[in-house]
């Protein structure tokens, strides 16, 4: 039926196709580490504008969020992939591009401030399940502000958002291979370049699904082990 | 700066963000009844019907969509002997990444129904097809509105990834003028401001739903 294919499935691990893959896999940890750690540091920060009594930092934030998440992610990485440099005086941007991991570093930048919108939103949500009781009762035990966020809100916010904040790094994870397009060699890309230059697709295809499948699995069993650790007797757990 | 390259090629322009809608409406049209079936599939106490189903749902939201792409471009052809064209391979690989998502949201809305009602319905001498159909679906359907409008916003800006196979959607069309009239600057912003300006009017609309639901 149909046109024939031939497996070869040790192609995974021969020269050079094997090297590729591995570092492949290094790349694409690598950037989603990074780009998420960034993301939680813009995240946080925007938050606490949303949540904040100044009103123009509130708009600064809502505008923030409201924009890039509004913008498809390949839009905003090929407006500070191609656009952006076209802004810099001219001897910056020869410079600029010249260097090797331009592409690895924009991905980073523009991966970070895309899911810095989502993780702010998450953060805003997850403090609002703090019951009110929680700041009051720390206040009358005679806490002073720093105090209660240092042993009250803090620890119980955290618990409360393990979940959220280990979705974003999934959806992070997959996001890194939005990268390809700029040619930074993480494992979509080099499945995909393993298929040019063999025209065995279902090997390389598959090994790049298998890639993300299992650092979803083991994502998901790591942080439900870690939330049942930190777990507080007795906190009333969210449906 | 010169912007006067956003007018001079707006008809062309236009035609791109045409196959976008397209292909976003498309996408929907298919992948919302496809994925009810597979939400049913996975609310089925049947083993054989729930295993697959989840299966498909839990493997889908893993990967990324572009990949998911690149999967149904090489293996369509292979599959069916011959070559379809990049909108085709393109919209059947939507299909099934946002029927994975949709069926979440689908599974979702019908587990909010009271387990009650649907035994209503059964005792009441309908089959379960009908039950589904006149007691599940409609308060079930009413409730995820919001979330499958804001699912399809992530749809339409999903759109972008087709370009990748050169499909000459809306941001495709944008990058090929980038390389020929040196303006990228000026392309990407009136991009980013389009996209903003459709996905902000999704938005306010599934905010809208929410507070009537």
């Amino acid at each position: 039926m149909g046109i024939q294919y031939d497996f070869r499935w040790s192609l995974l691990w021969e020269n050079p196709y094997g090297g590729w893959l591995v570092n492949a896999l290094l790349v694409t940890l690598h950037m989603a580490l990074i780009s998420w750690l960034f993301a939680l540091v813009i995240g946080i920060v925007i938050a606490s504008f949303r949540v904040c009594p100044v009103k123009g930092l509130r708009i600064i934030g809502t505008s923030y969020v409201e924009v890039l998440r509004n913008i498809p992610f390949l839009v905003q990485l090929f407006f500070w992939y191609f656009a952006v440099p076209t802004l810099l005086p001219h001897a910056w941007m020869v410079w600029w591009n010249r260097l090797p991991s331009a592409n690895y570093w924009t991905a980073v930048v523009a991966l970070s401030i895309y899911t810095s919108t989502r993780v702010a939103e998450q953060i805003r949500s997850g403090i609002h399940t703090i019951p009110e009781g929680q700041y009051q009762a720390a206040l009358s035990t005679g806490l002073s502000y720093p105090q209660m966020y240092r042993y009250v809100i803090i620890p119980y916010a955290i618990r409360v958002m393990i979940p959220s904040m280990t979705s974003e790094f999934l959806t992070i994870f997959k996001n890194t291979a939005f990268a390809m397009v700029i040619a930074v060699p993480e494992v979509t890309f080099t499945a995909k370049r393993i298929e040019n230059w063999t025209f065995q697709g279902i090997e390389a295809y598959t090994f790049a699904s298998l890639v993300y499948i299992a650092t979803t699995l083991s994502v998901i069993t790591f942080m439900a082990w870690v939330e049942r650790r930190l777990h507080i007797p007795g906190m009333i757990k969210k449906e | 700066m010169d912007w006067t390259v956003i007018p001079r090629n707006l008809p062309f322009l236009l035609g791109g963000l045409i196959v976008s809608f397209k292909l976003a409406g498309l996408t929907l049209a298919l992948a919302l009844p496809l994925g009810t079936v597979i939400a049913l599939g996975r609310l089925s106490p049947r083993k054989w019907v729930y295993f697959p189903a989840s299966a498909f749902v839990n493997g889908l939201r893993a990967n990324p969509l572009i990949l998911i792409v690149f999967w149904f471009y090489f293996l369509v052809p292979i599959i069916i002997g011959r070559p379809l064209g990049d909108f085709v391979s393109v919209l059947i690989a939507f299909v099934v990444f946002y029927a994975a998502y949709f069926s979440e949201i689908i599974r979702a809305g019908i587990q909010s129904v009271g387990k009650g009602q649907i035994m209503a319905g059964y005792s009441t001498g309908l089959t379960y097809f009908q039950t589904m159909r006149y007691i599940v679906l409609p308060p079930a359907l009413r409730h995820m509105v919001p979330l499958l409008v804001t699912q399809s916003i992530i749809l339409f800006q999903g759109t972008t990834v087709a370009f990748i196979i050169g499909l000459k959607e809306f941001l495709h069309r944008i990058s090929l003028l980038t390389e020929t009239t040196l303006r990228s600057f000026e392309l990407y912003i009136f991009a980013a401001l389009v996209y903003l300006a459709i996905c902000y009017s999704g938005s306010a609309l599934s905010r809208r739903l929410e507070a009537r639901k």
